[in-house]
């Protein structure tokens, strides 16, 4: 046996080297990269990985050292020609980028403002440390080199590294004074990158002979040379939007067929680098100064869209006017039903006052049909809305306008008639609760705004003004009697007429369209004595369930609040009262 | 001719050098490589540490000792890249081990016979590392004949002249 090992020793320790080798090489590839940590070595072969940096290390950077001495010593002392209009020069491109850097400056204040606004988490470059390149790694295969930054200059594990012109690598491994970086042309590199024209995303990489490849992309005849890449920060590494490089060619990838590869050129010279930049923090925590002017930027911006609003809410008609009166106070008061109620805008005066368009409204000539004046307001106004409120208008030349104020003025009278039905005038049938029963006179009198068939409408309105109410079939029968010829939403709104007693504007509140069957025993009926907001308040309760109040439906189809729902008692007690007709 | 015959170099004595030399070559060998390269990128197609290598043992003319400071040199190097550690030292081992190996039954001394050694075992070396990198860690490695054997002639040029100076450091007292 000693024969053996001693006639054998050679190749015994041989292969017990390579053994060991093979172990060592299957130990560290089957080793998992913990995630939290990076570290892409263990203990031991990182110590042994920091005994040979430490023993190349020094004379490297004595040699740099010296190299950087003598150069500048040449650079400081003697090559110094045209130095004076180089300094000029400088001088005015300060001035000029300076100018330059308040927009710039101010842009990006603005769009960390917006992306803020949006909560995108953007990783912004905040703290960079240079560094200096001290070696390689000598070989074709690892696109490596070191840098003179270690753990006590604050880098550390996969901060990535860039130049002003792109982006490097990543920082691989970590020493005390020394630092390796990874670049983006190792094949075992790895950053996320964004065709910048296209928008196709991809993983960057480099491929065997040491040029970065975007792998894996689906074939797209959109990218062309010469397109931007960029990063695009997925890989939680590099920020968002350096500049990777600019396609130089897109190759097929022979491993994974229908797929190609896009070749980059990089925009930093990786082949010459000498001094790069570690990214140490860029981290969305920003800076006190950077706090102050963020707040300062955004406490302006407040303010200037603070006096916009306000601006804005003195033109718009969707605000309470504070200074209307109560609906208690027996007024007609179209902003007592609460918030969210428009107020209408006033329609022009009209050329010539008549008694039908008392100056409140255009002649009819003027009118168009179909146009609106005025806008008619959304509304959640309840049953105890003005009568003066819901006045879509009947065209005021028409002579059946008389017989609608007149048929108005008998559905109000007549406290135990049951109401017309209110519609909404997209086509929905109105919910129970929204029905009434026209009012019986409604039916003969009012033929000038809709046939006998044809829904009807009546709405409270006081004797002393024009009928102060809107009235409109269905769009059949709007059509038939030719006031309203776009249909059913085209009744020209016609402003009420003030309350001569309150002295209230009477306003557009909302448009109330009525349908249904009318009954036959409808009677005219005499006025009565209370104004029509009074009436309509009065409804519910009064009229002790013999008569359905008239609802107020937003013209825009939706189904009104419950707060503007009037429910009268014998809707719910004597359902056979509720109309069978609807809108036709 | 008698002088390339394993016969007549087998009775040479072991060639003696100040132990400096074998420490401070390598690390000069493996600094050389790393800063050279990082302001000329195309030096990497030399392997200064593989040069190193072939020489000590050739001239040593023991395997175990070829294979020690292969494995040595190697995994240094190995420590200057990405890779795992070993890749190198394996490859920097059987070359260690062949050379020495050979280096007991040929003349090492002749420049001719320099030559073919060095240009064969880069080939060799750059064989076996494709076949670790390709095969035993599944990474890309473009494989080219023509450029391996460029960078083998290179590489038998600059080791030529390389082996020839640190005959310049041998001891004076053999």
């Amino acid at each position: 046996m000693e024969s053996f090992f001693s006639r054998y020793k050679n190749a015994l320790v041989l292969i017990v080297v390579l053994l060991a080798q093979v172990i060592g090489v299957a130990i560290q590839v089957r080793r998992p990269l913990p995630k939290e940590h990076a570290q892409p070595d263990a203990g031991g072969v990182r110590l042994i990985r920091y005994w040979a940096i430490s023993l190349v290390s020094p004379p490297e950077r004595f040699v740099h050292w010296l190299g950087a001495s003598i150069l500048g010593v040449w650079d400081n002392y003697i090559d110094l020609i045209h130095v004076r209009q180089q300094n000029k020069d400088l001088q005015a491109e300060l001035q000029r980028l300076r100018i330059e850097q308040g927009g710039i400056v101010e842009d990006a204040r603005q769009g960390q403002r917006l992306q803020q606004l949006l909560a995108f988490k953007e990783k912004y470059v905040y703290q960079t440390l240079p560094a200096q390149i001290i070696g390689t790694s000598g070989t074709e295969q690892s696109r490596i080199f070191s840098i003179n930054k270690g753990a006590k200059e604050g880098v550390g594990v996969d901060m990535p590294v860039i130049t002003p012109n792109g982006i490097v690598g990543r920082i691989r491994e970590v020493f005390p004074h020394t630092s390796q970086v990874l670049e983006i042309t190792d094949p075992t590199s790895g950053a996320g990158v964004i065709l910048a024209n296209t928008r196709i995303r991809g993983i960057l990489r480099g491929n065997a002979l040491g040029q970065p490849q975007v792998v894996n992309i689906m074939p797209d005849d959109r990218i062309k040379a010469g397109e931007p890449v960029i990063t695009s920060g997925g890989d939680q590494i590099f920020p968002r939007g350096l500049a990777v490089g600019v396609v130089d060619r897109v190759v097929n990838d022979p491993e994974h067929d229908p797929l190609v590869d896009v070749l980059i050129r990089p925009a930093a010279n990786l082949s010459q680098l000498e001094e790069v930049l570690v990214i140490t923090n860029m981290g969305d925590q920003l800076t006190p100064k950077q706090k102050l002017d963020m707040m300062q930027s955004e406490a302006a911006a407040n303010a200037e869209q603070l006096k916009a609003s306000e601006i804005l809410a003195e033109r718009l008609p969707s605000r309470i006017d504070p200074d209307a009166p109560k609906d208690d106070a027996g007024t007609d008061d179209s902003n007592a039903e609460g918030e969210g109620i428009a107020r209408p805008m006033r329609p022009p005066a009209a050329l010539h006052p008549d008694r039908f368009t008392p100056n409140t409204t255009p002649s009819a000539a003027s009118l168009t049909p179909g146009a609106r004046l005025a806008p008619q307001s959304e509304g959640s106004g309840s049953a105890t809305a003005s009568a003066s409120r819901p006045h879509a208008v009947v065209p005021s030349t028409s002579p059946a306008n008389t017989a609608a104020s007149n048929v108005t003025d008998a559905s109000l009278a007549a406290p135990k008639k049951k109401g017309p039905e209110l519609v909404p005038d997209d086509g929905s049938r109105p919910p129970a609760t929204m029905l009434i029963k026209p009012a019986p006179g409604a039916t003969a009198t009012g033929t000038a705004v809709s046939s006998t068939h044809a829904p009807m409408a009546t709405m409270p309105a006081a004797s002393n003004h024009v009928a102060p109410l809107t009235v409109s079939g269905s769009a059949n029968a709007s059509n038939r009697t030719g006031n309203t010829p776009t249909g059913n939403a085209a009744v020209n709104p016609r402003p009420a007429t003030p309350n001569a007693e309150s002295g209230a504007p009477a306003e557009v509140k909302t448009r109330v369209i009525v349908d249904g069957p009318l009954p036959s025993g409808a009677k005219k009926t005499t006025q009565s004595a209370t104004t029509p907001g009074q009436q309509m308040q009065k409804l519910p309760s009064a009229q002790t369930g013999q008569r359905k109040g008239p609802e107020l439906v937003p013209d825009d189809g939706s189904r009104p609040p419950p707060t503007m729902l009037l429910k009268p008692k014998t809707q719910q007690t004597n359902p056979a009262q509720q109309p069978q007709g609807g809108r036709r | 001719m008698n002088r390339f015959s394993a016969a007549a170099r087998r009775d040479l004595e072991v060639q003696p050098y100040p132990l400096i030399v074998f420490v401070l070559a390598p690390l000069l060998a493996l600094g050389l490589q790393s800063f050279v390269s990082l302001h000329f990128p195309r030096f990497d197609i030399l392997d200064l540490p593989l040069l190193v290598t072939i020489y000590f043992a050739i001239t040593r003319r023991n395997p175990v000792t070829g294979t020690v400071a292969g494995a040595i040199i190697g995994i240094a190097q190995d420590a200057l890249t990405r890779q795992p550690l070993g890749i190198f030292g394996i490859c920097k081992s059987i070359i260690g081990y062949l050379a020495a190996s050979l280096g007991v039954r040929i003349d090492t001394e002749n420049h001719g016979t320099r030559a073919m050694l060095i240009f064969g075992f880069v080939f060799l070396h750059s064989g076996m590392y494709w076949l670790l990198v390709r095969r035993l860690l599944a990474q890309p490695y473009a494989w080219s004949w023509l450029h391996e054997f460029i960078r083998s002639l290179i590489n038998l040029v600059v080791g030529v002249i390389l082996f020839a100076l640190l005959d310049l450091a041998k001891s004076k007292e053999y």
